[in-house]
Formats: structure tokens, sequence, C-alpha cells
């Protein structure tokens, strides 16, 4: 894969497009998002209401359970009450509230400005990076940080380093601590600890102060506050681990929903010069290319917080999420008439899908697709060399694999 | 509580506790609605069981009432038509008017068992204490509101308050007169003199007339509330022979939004102070920075809802779909400012 504005005419999705018909796709959408603000009402209201309400009993409920946890079947219950609790807060209610696609209902308790959620990062800090960058700059490289969370290469023209081998396992630790990783991103913390200048602006030190302090809250919570409440029962440590496993099981459920959005195989990425000056066409049409869908059943598409509808969500990002399962058919159709590929399949599907793709781009270029199982002892000697070696020897080496993989290309097609 | 804050975290123990009992001591202040009484066709008494934290009132005073209609809170002031109760209950009686959404949703809709958001009691429509000996009291429409709490109050006390009441009121017709039996049975009764003008055969309550129809007027302190028109020419009248007169306005929700889509308004910054003329097709974001306020802003494109501001009072448009949303004072509704344009004055509490 490369970005879309180095791609030829024959593999470049949207060259069939005139700008006429980029702009009408954009009149087309607008009408789906605008039949759904005429509909949006107080059966809307009650669903988040009732999701709230939910969520609060089951998570309530689950921690009562836990004070027990010493005994097998109360941990192993609680836990998973837990569990599901943390995710339906992180996803179904706090990511969409954050959102904005509750403020329409002007409930102070319900709103974008308002609202905190069970998560290391700080919501101000979140809204940043997520609302206003990911989704204003989805899928251009350099500006979206969730491609690959600026720790991970995500596309073929960035240039490979041996570190980049690594980088599957990176991906491993990120998704078992992902709310950690998400304040660090949040924080932008590669670039701002990078130079002592940035290190000590004003502003760089109260966001790094407001992350300590809400992390220290919420580890308080987790595994000092209720730890301690059960101890009439003996189980301090079982409900440590219960909110361990709990924050784990989170963590890994919403990393692998998330990479499934913009990270499986043809999902386009964008250049930075690409979006100067974009039409409100070409920013839906962006959206469209740069993300990809779940299918499954109506449970799995509530825990991923609707999520799975990510399609639908990036095209019209305030609405309320019980909408998107509405209007999937309606932009699929859209898809289909201006002849774009609508990218859905199962979960497993998906997530194997992107750490195919973590795992192809740790290795160079075309490594993969001239590695067979004969040819492996070789190839492995050509990667030792690649990684002990030079730059130089990379090169050259990086040269041959191109070569090869033409070649092969070649091959097949005749 | 410090123990319980630090297990609710990021939640406050109060969203725990309001799952359980919203009406307790110390939550926001809220009632839930105990039964919904047809006046007349276009009007309806709601009484309400308020929270522990209802402070009482005195009667003729109003309060701020937050009503979901279709998923959006909206809030009104409505008097409050009882003194106060031994069941601890409030009311408010509520006239649908055209287009009213909250007024039509309460009177329509409401149902017992439904939550409503409430402020204190507010306003200084009320009677002294004790009241003056001779009253005048000129009502209109829905301004028999305040006055029959007044009129409740004075006559279930234990010690009936003993005054020489006229009660001059105007109605569409017999029909609508809302409390119209029970004004009646005071009257019967010999409680009040009761003076009914009804619109529909009478015409207009033309203040020249009161002479006629309150002869001794000069010896009576009066208290008025009414439409805009009648209040008007009320203090006039009353200013010029200075005699005593309390009024009550009821704040109108109507916001001066402009009809075409092209103009715009004057958007006051009330917290840095700055006013920008902002026309109808400019984003508030764009207006406001032009003029040198500092915004804060995002994506500039509707996504991101990172330059949300209050808006105090007053409308936009948004300039993708042409929706109007309006503030009336105290609404304080959060606005995407990078998408909407003044559609009349605004006032941004920035």
């Amino acid at each position: 894969m490369t970005v879309l504005q180095k791609k030829t005419e024959s593999t470049n999705p949207i060259a069939h497009l005139s700008a006429d018909e980029i702009e009408q796709l954009g009149v087309e959408l607008d009408a789906i998002r605008q039949s759904i603000l005429d509909s949006r009402g107080e059966a809307d209201a009650a669903y988040i209401r009732k999701v709230i309400a939910a969520q609060r009993k089951l998570e309530l409920g689950s921690r009562v359970v836990l004070l027990a946890s010493v005994f097998p079947p109360a941990w192993v219950l609680g836990t998973a009450g837990l569990s599901v609790a943390k995710i339906i807060e992180n996803m179904e209610i706090g990511h969409n509230i954050m959102h904005g696609q509750w403020d329409w209902m002007r409930d102070p308790k319900i709103h974008s400005t308002t609202w905190e959620w069970d998560n290391a990062s700080p919501s101000d800090q979140w809204k940043h990076s997520h609302n206003e960058l990911h989704h204003t700059y989805t899928n251009v490289v350099g500006k979206d940080n969730d491609l690959g969370y600026g720790i991970m290469r995500v596309d073929e023209d960035q240039r490979w380093y041996p570190l980049y081998l690594a980088q599957p396992l990176w991906n491993f630790i990120n998704a078992c601590f992902f709310e950690y990783g998400i304040a660090a991103y949040d924080l932008e913390l590669g670039k701002n600890l990078a130079s002592e200048k940035r290190r000590k602006t004003p502003e760089f030190k109260a966001r790094y102060q407001q992350t300590l302090k809400k992390i220290r809250n919420q580890v308080t919570k987790d595994y000092v506050v209720h730890p301690a409440l059960s101890l009439p029962t003996g189980s301090f440590l079982p409900t440590v681990a219960a909110n361990f496993t709990a924050n784990l099981v989170r963590n890994l459920w919403t990393h692998s929903v998330i990479m499934c959005g913009h990270f499986p195989e043809g999902v386009e990425t964008f250049e930075r010069t690409s979006i100067e000056g974009e039409t409100r066409g070409e920013w839906y049409l962006r959206q469209m290319l740069g993300s990809a869908n779940i299918s499954g059943s109506k449970a799995m598409h509530f825990m991923t917080g609707n999520l799975s509808h990510q399609i639908e969500h990036h095209l019209f990002p305030d609405l309320p999420s019980n909408r998107y399962a509405e209007i999937a058919p309606q932009v699929q159709d859209v898809f289909q008439r201006y002849g774009l590929s609508y990218h859905m399949a199962s979960l497993p599907k998906q997530v194997g899908s992107a750490w195919h793709k973590v795992v192809r781009l740790s290795l160079p270029n075309d490594f993969l697709a001239t590695t067979t199982v004969k040819n492996l002892p070789s190839q492995l000697k050509i990667l030792y060399g690649m990684t002990t070696k030079g730059p130089k020897v990379r090169r050259a080496a990086q040269a041959r694999l191109t070569q090869q993989a033409r070649r092969l290309k070649v091959a097949a097609a005749a | 509580m410090r123990v319980a804050e630090a297990a609710v975290t990021p939640l406050m123990p109060s969203d725990v506790l309001d799952m359980f009992d919203p009406l307790r001591s110390g939550a926001d202040l809220r009632g839930r609605i105990v039964a919904v009484v047809a006046e007349t066709a276009d009007s309806a008494t709601i009484v309400l069981k308020p929270g522990k934290d209802w402070a009482g009132h005195k009667p003729g005073q109003y309060l701020r009432v937050g009503v979901d209609v279709d998923g959006v809170r909206l809030w009104r002031t409505y008097s409050l038509t009882h003194g106060p109760r031994a069941d601890r209950c409030i009311s408010i009686t509520v006239k649908a008017i055209p287009d009213g959404k909250v007024s039509n949703h309460l009177v329509r809709h409401a149902r017992a068992g439904q939550m409503l958001q409430l402020g204190q009691a507010e306003g200084d429509f009320v009677l002294s204490d004790p009241p003056a000996d001779k009253l005048l009291l000129v009502t209109a429409g829905s301004g028999i509101t305040p006055v029959i709490g007044m009129l409740r109050n004075m006559f279930s006390r234990a010690v009936p308050v003993v005054a020489d009441i006229v009660l001059l009121h105007s109605a569409l017709s017999r029909s609508e007169v809302i409390f119209g039996d029970e004004l009646r049975r005071y009257a019967a009764e010999g409680k009040l003199r009761l003076v009914e003008l009804h619109t529909d055969v009478d015409g207009m309550l033309d203040v020249a007339d009161l002479d006629t129809i309150v002869p001794d007027l000069a010896e009576r302190t009066t208290y008025a509330c009414g439409p805009v028109g009648l209040l008007d020419a009320l203090e006039g009248h009353h200013g010029e022979r200075e005699l005593p007169l309390h009024i009550e306005r009821f704040r109108t929700a109507v916001v001066a939004a402009a009809g075409d889509e092209q103009s715009g308004g004057t958007v006051t910054f009330s917290r840095t102070g700055i006013t920008v003329e902002g026309d109808g097709s400019t984003p508030i974001l764009d207006a406001a920075e032009s003029g040198g306020v500092l915004m804060p802003s995002g994506c500039r494109m509707g996504v991101c809802f990172g330059c949300v501001l209050p808006l105090r009072e007053g409308a936009v448009r948004d300039l993708r779909n042409g929706e109007l949303t309006v503030a009336a004072p105290g609404d304080g509704v959060i606005i995407q400012t990078c998408i909407n344009a003044a559609a009349g004055a605004c006032d941004i509490d920035h």
C-alpha cells in the first residue's frame, strides 16, 4: 500500500470520479445526515439515559460482588461484569458523548463539555487529539497520530529501520496498556519530551500534571479503595487482580476495535499536502476511503460503541451512535453507486488483517511477498544483514527485494 | 466523603446517589410530577413533589422549570399557583400557547411520574405582610396564575386573611377563564368581588374604564399580571395618579430571530466585553476572530466540538442546514461557533 496520491491511474480508487461527482456525493451524504437530525428526539434521549443507567448499575453490582472476590465464583462474575461495564463506559457512552453526539439534548450531565471517562487520559486532552486531530485529518500520514500512534510504521512509504522489527511487540504491549498509550499520545509525549524547550512550556507542564492526577485517581480507585473495601472478606488481592483483569480486557478490546477502524488492508492513507483546500465532498470521500467496518451481531455493535460502523461514524461523528446501523445501508448504497469499495468484514477477520499489516510493515518492503518456506533461510540471512549492517547494505538489499517482487508480479500476471 | 469520591471517580458520588434517590437533599433540584389536572381546554395544572432542597416560596413567586421536549431540555418560568401546602407539593398552571413547545408539551404530554428540573422560587410579586386592606387585582389570561396562589393562600389559612378584594379578570371567553369555577365560588361566598371581562363579548379591557368598574380605585393597592400592553397602560394610568401598583411581567422566551437567511445580528461576548457584527452567512467564530476575540477553535467544520461556547441569549443559524437554535435568558445553550452564524442579536458567554 501507499498513500493514495502516489497511486497510478489503474490502482487509484477515485480516478473514475469527476470533481462534480465528488460534490454530488457530498450532497447525498448531507441528506442522509439531515434525515437523522430531523427524526432525532425523545426515543434517542431515552436510549442513552437507559444505557448510562444500566452501565452504572452493572458496574456498581460487579463491584459489590467483588467485595467477596476471595470466592472464585464471585471473582469470575464480578470481573466479567466489571470488564463489560468498563468497555461500555469507554465505548458506547464516553467516546460518543465526548464526540458531542448527545449535546443536542442540552442536559449538562450528558454533555461533551462536562463528561469525564473511566480512562487514564483526561477527557479534555482526548477530545483535542481525537475529535480535532484524528477526525479532521483522518489517515493523513504525519498529521493523524492514530495512524500508528507515532511509534509504528504504517505505510510502505515510511523508510524501514531495524527498530521496526519490534513493532508487533510494541503493538501488543500498547494493546495491553492501551489507556496509558492513549494518555501518552494525547500528551504528545514523543514530541514534547524530545526537546528541553517543549518540556518546560507551562502548557505542557499543566497538561502533564492533569494527566498524572487523572491516572492517580483512576489507580487509587481500582487498586486501593475498592480492594481496601474488600478487606473484611479477605479479598484485597483478588479485588486488585479483578480490577487489573477488567482494565486489561477493556484495553485489549478497545485496541482491537480501534485497529479495525483504520488499519485493515485496503484502507487508504493520504498525503499531507492533499488536504489543502479540501471541499466538503472531498472530505467525505477521504473519510469513506480511510475507514473500515466490522460486521456482526447487535451485541457486537453495542460493545464496540457502534465503532463497528466506523465508516458511518467518520462521515457523521456527531450523529447519535444508536442511529448508525439505520443509515449504514444508505451509506453502502452511495459507495456502490459511486464505484467505491465499502470495507467490511467480521471482527476476527479485521483484527487479523490489521495485525497482518503491522507484521508486514515491521519488515522491509516486499519482504513478506518474496518469502516462501523454501527460501526462508536465505531470506532470514538477508534480513539479518539489513538489521545488523549499515544503511548502504540496507539500500542494496531493499533494491533486490523490490526487483524480486516485481518479477514475481509479472510472472503471476503472465 | 473523600473515600466515596475516590471510589466512584470519574463520577461524583451524587451521580451514583441520583440513581436511587433523585429527590434527596444535596441533589440538583428536581421535581416528580404527582398529578396533571386539566383546567381549560388549553391549560393544565401540574402538581409536583419537589426535591428535599426546595426552599419554599411566597404566593405570587415563579420558578424556572426544565422540561425535556423531544429529548431536548428547554427551560421556562411559571408562576406557582398555590401557597405552601401540607403535603409539601408545589403546583404550576400552564396555558398552551400556539407554537409553544414547552407549554404544549406540559399541557398535553406531561404524565405523573415524569421528572422535571427546577430552580428555586424567585420574584417579588408578592403581597405585603399583612396585605393592604383594600386590594385590586387586575389579571388577563394566564396572568391569573400568580394571583390564584395569593388568593388560595389567604383563604386557606387557619385564620383567614380578611381583606376587601376586587378581582378584575379578562379572558378570551367564559370557558377560557382558568380557575373560573373556583373564582366564581369565592365571589359567591363573598370573599371577593369578581369582575369578569370576556373579550369575545366585552372587548379588551380599557384602563380608562377602571374608574367606572372600581369606583374606590384610589383607595386600593393594585397587583397586575397580564400581557405587556395591559401592564404598560396600567403603569401609565396609575403613575399619573400616583396610585400604588405592583406588576408581574412574564418574560417572553421569543427572541427576535431574523426572518430571512441573510441578516445576522450583533454578537456580544459578555466576559471580554467585545461586540462584533455577525452577518448571517459568516460563522460566529470567523466574525469574532476578525473582531479581535480570542476564541477556542478546532476543526472549523463542525466535527470536533472544540469551539463550543454557551449562548446566553439570542438566535443562531446552522450554516450547514439552516437550522435555528434559540436561547432564552438562563438557557446557556452550548453552540458550535464554527458552523453557526448570528440570526439576531446574540449574547455569548466568553
